[in-house]
This record gives structure tokens, C-alpha cells and sequence, in this order.
């Protein structure tokens, strides 16, 4: 026992030493864990160094397994900057007053979601949502995602009239975009909403097996992913840094980069340009 | 082995439709036959063995090299459970000695009822990354299992020693010289044991980011690298497996004054947040936003919308995982009894207990889910595995210590009306006793998309929305002290005892 005790004496003094240990001026990101690990290490692993050459300090992302951790890290200020789906940034906006939406890629402020189905469901492609989807099993992403989750959702709401659990069999959250591919290409699950920039590029590197899983359905258009930044970065890092966090990831035009979003290029963005996912979010009980 | 003559005696005096034991344990198979009647049970993949044989052939083909962070994994699953149970076993000491207050008995039972990945997702909203959220999700439930079974071993102790000593003798020597050494051994061992469960706590601690094995873990098998989810797994058994070789008494002190130097440094801690926590976050939003009127109906849209679905999946999975344990253990317990077999047919079956029951069920559960399909059919299986697992071993144990007449009958004779009876009454009580853990384990699987209370925690945390979070989680301590509570009014009525197993 008293062993155990000397053990419990040294344990609170080393507590207190890492309470304090993580440097004080790193700036750290993260991000929605919204496609496979690897793909995300390799994309913000990049931007980690592209990052720290532009702004002349210490920059760290760190890779966390939820949407809603993303947004916890970023809530207690763990992290300063976060590539948000439209729903996390809202979420992360509202809780951290004086945080800003900074970029976006070119393509966001049009996002689309896919609706994708096994071929062995015999369903094609189609310009309205057909009654031929009920019954089925259908899985969303990530629960807190726009494209996987949301967005799906309230165009399956609008044209069935209920929820989804009354419309399909069954219905799942595979966790990310990646494995919503997967697993509907599998047959786990006959649907799938997938986002469109994902759905595109696996299709391009040809890790989709088109002749299992296809594309029956695409949402009408809504705005998307953005950079989020929290609104006491200056008095942290000095003044004007979060423009010039802003600039530098306006400027970000290395292709391979890029490519890894995949986006075309980051544009301006402001808060005002996700309302329409605030009272969506609003309208489906995901936000208060 | 007193109540096993008693209800061997009973099986013999009496018709089997009289006997409580034969009762209890028909009402629980029908019941279960009830639950998977009404519950979700499929494979909905279109492969499923396929990617079965994918899964078998990753492990046969480990990568341990795929991933730098693997060993620092390894290490920081070893620090978050030297530290967490060492501090758990020092709580859960000091609050033994006070259990007979029935607000130290609740408090305790409440913190255990609460599951490990639960403390965490809590602690990961203000504490966020800093190791504290690994040690204390680790802690804090030990500290309760901690002082409820020290407290056993405590009252069991021997109370002559302490009638020897002179009047005079201070309660604090009384309580070092005559009643910890009677019980050293039981609390040397019960700690220990402890410790390994720390290893599997700590391990699947990761799936919700935390950096230990787990964390690899999901990341590997999310993504269909058989290879390296193979390597993370053979790694984990390797450190259950040789614990005894690397965990021995003299050196105990120096993992645990070396275990808090690494577990990492994390991010560090921002004390508002803390307090933001509990004095905004888990306020019912009805409450904080000043409109009180409008709580009743904020409360019972989450009752009847989240909380009773949740019990309702929770109870039918958990009886169903419950029955189904007890058929792995019965079947699996002559695989390790000196009965039956040879030396080499027991090594194996050894080897596939070790396995089984050192795998997490949550590790499972995720594997069966991967591959299978989401229903409860993962889950099911994945709990009975596990904790079959256990009792099998216990009770697979306990057979081999039983001396079998020369001319008793061999095969399935030997193992219905030998072995079977004497082993059914310690069978019956290990069940019961684990009844509670599965229920704890049954609600934590919602996190992996069971429809069970976990679903409904997970998604009030995915939603931000930690008021609702935290009443849901309540509502799962609150079923896990009933269940607790009903196993051991059951266990008394038929006169069940046994020692407490993790």
C-alpha cells in the first residue's frame, strides 16, 4: 500500500507537469474525419507544412475519430482552425462566439449529395426520388455530417413526407464517405448518400467498382465544407494572423494539394453563407 | 463446493420441474427465445465469409510495420492502465473501508455502472486530448468495481485475529496487522486480474481517439487493412498472454511510478471549459435558455423518442447475449477440462479461451459488425464469445479439480451427468454475476450503430447536445444498478456465491 502511495505522490506530480508541457504558441488544426485515415494524414499532413512555411510558426494537426470531436477540440480552443462540413461549422460557429468562416473550396458554395445504389437493386439513375426506394436498407455517413447526413435527409424528407426510418428497412451511420461507398458497394446496405466530391474521385482513381454501386440521384445544390477559425487567434499569435492564416490558405495552388480536398482552389467565405444549413439543421432537431 | 452437494442433492431428490435452479434457468432460455422473436437478428452483407476469410488471412499475415505510431500505442495503452487502475485500486481501497454507509454503496455502484468509453466521451468534452480523460475513464468505474469486491474480500476476513489482539490496540493497527494480511493473497490476486481488464479498457479506449492500441485499430479495419488491424491484434494478445512473465510483484512499483511519464502530453487542459461544462453544457437546454415550461415536454420527447427505445434494444440484447453466453460456456468448458480430451486437444482449446475471452467484446462486436452487417446479430455473438469465454475457463477450471469415480461413463454421458451438475451451480452463478457487465457492455454497442441506449448517447454527443447526453446517461446507470440488483436478489434465492470476475 505504501508503495502504492509513493506511485500515487509521483502521479500528481507528473500530472501537473503535462498540464502545462504542450507548447502555448503551436497552432493547431484538425478536421472532420470525413473520408479514410490515411487519405486525411496525407491531405492535412501536407497542409500542416504548407501551413507552417506561410505563417513562421509551429503548426500541428491533430486527427480526431468524431465530427462532434472536431468540434469539441475546436469549442475548447485545443485547436484554432478547422476544416468544418457546413454542419460542424455552424455548430462550432455557435458555440464559439467571435469564430469565423475564412475559405471555402470553389466548389462548396455549389456541394451536392449523392444518392448511390447497389446495381443488384436493379434501380437507374432518376430525376425525382421514386417510391421504388422504399423498403430498402440506406445508410447516412457520419451522423453530424452535411453531405452524408443532413442534407440527404431533408431532401428524403421533402419528397417522401417522413422520416427516414419510416421510409427504408433499416437505416445506418457508417461513420464516413468512404465507408458509406464501401459498405453499398458490398450490398451491407442496398443506398447510400454519399458526398459528390468523394463519389468523384474514387470513381477517377478507380477505387469505385462502378459495376457494383452507382449514382441514382443527386440532391439540388447547397453550401458546404469551410474553414473555421476562432476570433482570439490575433491576441494569441499577433496581430493580423488571422488574415494571414486566411490569405495563406486563399493562396494554397500547389495541384497535388489540392487534389488531395479534391477542390480547385479555396474563395472567401463568411458566416452568412450557411444559413441555409443553420435552419435546415433547425428544421431536422440537430441543432437547438 | 457446499452448495454444489446441496443441489445435487436436489437434483436427485426432487422432479426437475421443482427445482429452482431448473426454473430460473427455463424462465431465462424462454425468455431470450422471447427477445430474439421480437429483436433485429441478420447478415446483411452480400460476402459475409468472404470477407471472413479476408479478415482470417490479415491476421495470419500481420503488418507490424505499416504504422510508426504502433509501438507508442502500445506503450500508452500500457500507461493509461497502470495508471488508471493504480489510482482505481487506491479510491476504490479508501472507499471499502467505509462501504458499510449506504451513500458510499450508491455512489460506488453509480460510478461503476458506468461504462469506461462513457467516462470518456464526458471527459473528452472538457478535458478534450490530455491524458487526465484516458487515466480518469479508467479510474473513476475501477474505483467503484474496486470497492465493492475489496469490501467482500474484507468482511471475509477472518475476525479472530482481530479478537486476540489487546485492548488499546488503535483501529488503524488493528486493521494492518490482523485484517490485510488475512486477505493479502485475495487482494493481491483480485488487483492484478483488475489490471489485465485495465489492458482492455485501455485498449478500447482508442476507438473514441484516445492514442492507445484501439485507435489503430478502428482506423485499420474501417479502412479494410486486414493486415495491420491483424498486427494490432496479435500484438494485444501477446501483451494478455505474457503477463504473467512481465508483471510480477518486485516490479510493480516501478511501472507504476514510471507509467505517468508515458502517457504522452496530450493537449492541454483549459479549466473554463470545465466549468462551462458542468454549469452550461449539461444544463437541459429548456432550463438554461429560461423558458422552464417547456422543460416537462423537452424531457418526455426524449423519453419516449430516445430513452425507451434504448432500454427496450438494451433489455432484448442483453437477455438474448445472456442465454447465449451461457450455451458458449457450457459447450466450451470441456474443451479445457482434464475430462476430457488429451494434452494437445487442451492446449488448443487453451489457446481459442485465451483469445476469446481477452478480445474486448467492443473489438469484436466491431469486427462481426464490419463483416456481418449491421443487427443484433454482431453483438450477440460478440458478447457471447467473450464472456463464454470466461466462464468457460472458470468453470473448465473448476471441473478439472473434481475426482470422477474409475468406472464413471465417458463422453457425452460423462459430460450431461457428471460433470454438467457439479459445475452448474458455480456455471449459474458466474452467469449471473456477469449479467450486469453484459448489460454495461450492451449499452456501450450502440456506439458502434446497435440500436441500443449507447446509439442514443452517441448521437446526443454527435449533436453537441450533452444535457441530453448526460440524462441518457443516467438512464443506463440506473437500468445497469436494477439488473445488478435483480442478479443479486437471484443469486441469494438459489444460493449461488462465487468470486467477482471482470
Amino acid at each position: 500500500m505504501l508503495k502504492k502511495l509513493l506511485g500515487l505522490a509521483t502521479i500528481a506530480a507528473a500530472m501537473q507537469t503535462y498540464a502545462f508541457s504542450a507548447a502555448a504558441d503551436t497552432f493547431v488544426f484538425t478536421a472532420i474525419p470525413d473520408q479514410d485515415e490515411t487519405q486525411l494524414i496525407e491531405r492535412f499532413g501536407a497542409v500542416e507544412s504548407y501551413l507552417e512555411e506561410q505563417l513562421d510558426v509551429d503548426v500541428k494537426y491533430i486527427p480526431v475519430k468524431s465530427y462532434a470531436a472536431a468540434v469539441s477540440a475546436f469549442r475548447n480552443n485545443q485547436v484554432q482552425l478547422a476544416w468544418f462540413g457546413g454542419l460542424s461549422g455552424v455548430q462550432a460557429r455557435r458555440l464559439v462566439p467571435g469564430s469565423e468562416a475564412i475559405a471555402q473550396g470553389e466548389e462548396d458554395p455549389e456541394f451536392q449529395s449523392y444518392v448511390i445504389a447497389n446495381t443488384s437493386t436493379g434501380l437507374e439513375p432518376m430525376d425525382d426520388l421514386s417510391d421504388a426506394l422504399e423498403g430498402m436498407t440506406f445508410t447516412f455517413g457520419s451522423k453530424g455530417s452535411t453531405s452524408g447526413r443532413l442534407m440527404p435527409e431533408f431532401f428524403l424528407r421533402e419528397a417522401y413526407g417522413e422520416a427516414p426510418d419510416e421510409v427504408f428497412s433499416r437505416v445506418g451511420f457508417s461513420g464516413n464517405h468512404t465507408r458509406t461507398v464501401r459498405l453499398v458497394e458490398a450490398g451491407t446496405y442496398q443506398l447510400g448518400a454519399v458526398n459528390y466530391k468523394v463519389w468523384e474521385s474514387g470513381v477517377e482513381d478507380g477505387s469505385i467498382d462502378t459495376d457494383k454501386v452507382q449514382v441514382i440521384w443527386k440532391t439540388p445544390y447547397y453550401p458546404d465544407y469551410q474553414w473555421t477559425i476562432r476570433g482570439d487567434v490575433d491576441e494569441r499569435f499577433g496581430e493580423g494572423f488571422k488574415d494571414r492564416v486566411t490569405q495563406a490558405l486563399l493562396d494554397m495552388d500547389d495541384p497535388e494539394l489540392l487534389q488531395r480536398f479534391p477542390r480547385t482552389g479555396f474563395i472567401p467565405a463568411t458566416n452568412e453563407d450557411y444559413a441555409p444549413i443553420e435552419e435546415t439543421a433547425e428544421a431536422l432537431g440537430l441543432l437547438n | 463446493m457446499i452448495e454444489g452437494r446441496t443441489v445435487m442433492q436436489g437434483w436427485a431428490n426432487v422432479p426437475l420441474s421443482q427445482s429452482r435452479t431448473a426454473r430460473t434457468t427455463l424462465f431465462f432460455v424462454v425468455l431470450a427465445l422471447v427477445c430474439l422473436a421480437m429483436a433485429d437478428i441478420a447478415i446483411t452483407t452480400a460476402n459475409p465469409w468472404q470477407d471472413l476469410m479476408r479478415f482470417f488471412w490479415g491476421v495470419m499475415t500481420p503488418d507490424f510495420f505499416s504504422s510508426a505510431g504502433l509501438a507508442t500505442a502500445l506503450l500508452r495503452t500500457l500507461a493509461f492502465a497502470f495508471v488508471g487502475v493504480t489510482l482505481g485500486a487506491a479510491a476504490g481501497f479508501l472507499l471499502a473501508l467505509v462501504y458499510r454507509f449506504r451513500l458510499v454503496r450508491t455512489f460506488a455502484a453509480f460510478i461503476r455502472a458506468i461504462h469506461e468509453l462513457f467516462w470518456a466521451l464526458i471527459f473528452l468534452q472538457f478535458f478534450g486530448f490530455h491524458p487526465l480523460t484516458g487515466v480518469l475513464a479508467i479510474a473513476i468505474p475501477y474505483a467503484g468495481i474496486f470497492a465493492k469486491v475489496y469490501s467482500e474480500i474484507l468482511d471475509e476476513a477472518d475476525p479472530e485475529p482481530r479478537n486476540l489482539l489487546p485492548s488499546g490496540v488503535g483501529a488503524l493497527s488493528a486493521f494492518v496487522y490482523a485484517r490485510i494480511p488475512d486477505c493479502w493473497e485475495q487482494l493481491r490476486t483480485y488487483t492484478s486480474y483488475r489490471l489485465e481488464c485495465g489492458f482492455r479498457s485501455s485498449a478500447i479506449l482508442g476507438f473514441v481517439g484516445l492514442p492507445t492500441l484501439g485507435f489503430y485499430l478502428e482506423s485499420a479495419f474501417s479502412q479494410g487493412h486486414y493486415s495491420e488491424a491483424g498486427a494490432v491484434l496479435i500484438l494485444f494478445y501477446l501483451l494478455i498472454a505474457t503477463i504473467p512473465l512481465w508483471v510480477r510483484p518486485r516490479m510493480l512499483p516501478f511501472y507504476i511510478v514510471a507509467a505517468p511519464f508515458f502517457l504522452g502530453d496530450g493537449m492541454p487542459i483549459m479549466w473554463g471549459n470545465v466549468r462551462r461544462f458542468f454549469t452550461e453544457d449539461i444544463v437541459p437546454a429548456p432550463l438554461r435558455e429560461g423558458s422552464s415550461n417547456d422543460f416537462w415536454p423537452w424531457l418526455s420527447d426524449l423519453v419516449v423518442n430516445q430513452a425507451l427505445p434504448g432500454i427496450w434494444n438494451t433489455l432484448l440484447l442483453t437477455q438474448m447475449a445472456l442465454v447465449a453466453t451461457g450455451v458458449i460456456a457450457l459447450l466450451a468448458f470441456p474443451l479445457i477440462s482434464r475430462h476430457f480430451g488429451n494434452r494437445v486437444s487442451r492446449t488448443g482449446g487453451h489457446v481459442l479461451l485465451v483469445i476469446a475471452r481477452s478480445t474486448p467484446e467492443y473489438i469484436l462486436a466491431y469486427i462481426l459488425l464490419q463483416l456481418w452487417g449491421p443487427s443484433m446479430l454482431p453483438a450477440v455473438v460478440a458478447l457471447a464469445l467473450h464472456n463464454g469465454g470466461i466462464i468457460g475457463h472458470l468453470i473448465g477450471r473448476q471441473s478439472s479439480t473434481f475426482n470422477l469415480r474409475p468406472d464413471a461413463p465417458r463422453g457425452l454421458m460423462r459430460y450431461g451427468y457428471e460433470l454438467v451438475p457439479r459445475v452448474y451451480p458455480s456455471f449459474l452463478a458466474f452467469l449471473f454475476y456477469r449479467w450486469e457487465i453484459i448489460m454495461r457492455e450492451t449499452a456501450i454497442l450502440g456506439i458502434l450503430g446497435i440500436y441500443t441506449l449507447g446509439f442514443y448517447v452517441d448521437s446526443a454527443i454527435q449533436n453537441i447536445q450533452f444535457d441530453k447526453a448526460m440524462i441518457l446517461i443516467l438512464v443506463t446507470a440506473l437500468l445497469n444498478i436494477g439488473i445488478d440488483g435483480l442478479s443479486r436478489r437471484i443469486r441469494r434465492r438459489l444460493a449461488l456465491q462465487t468470486m467477482p470476475t471482470c
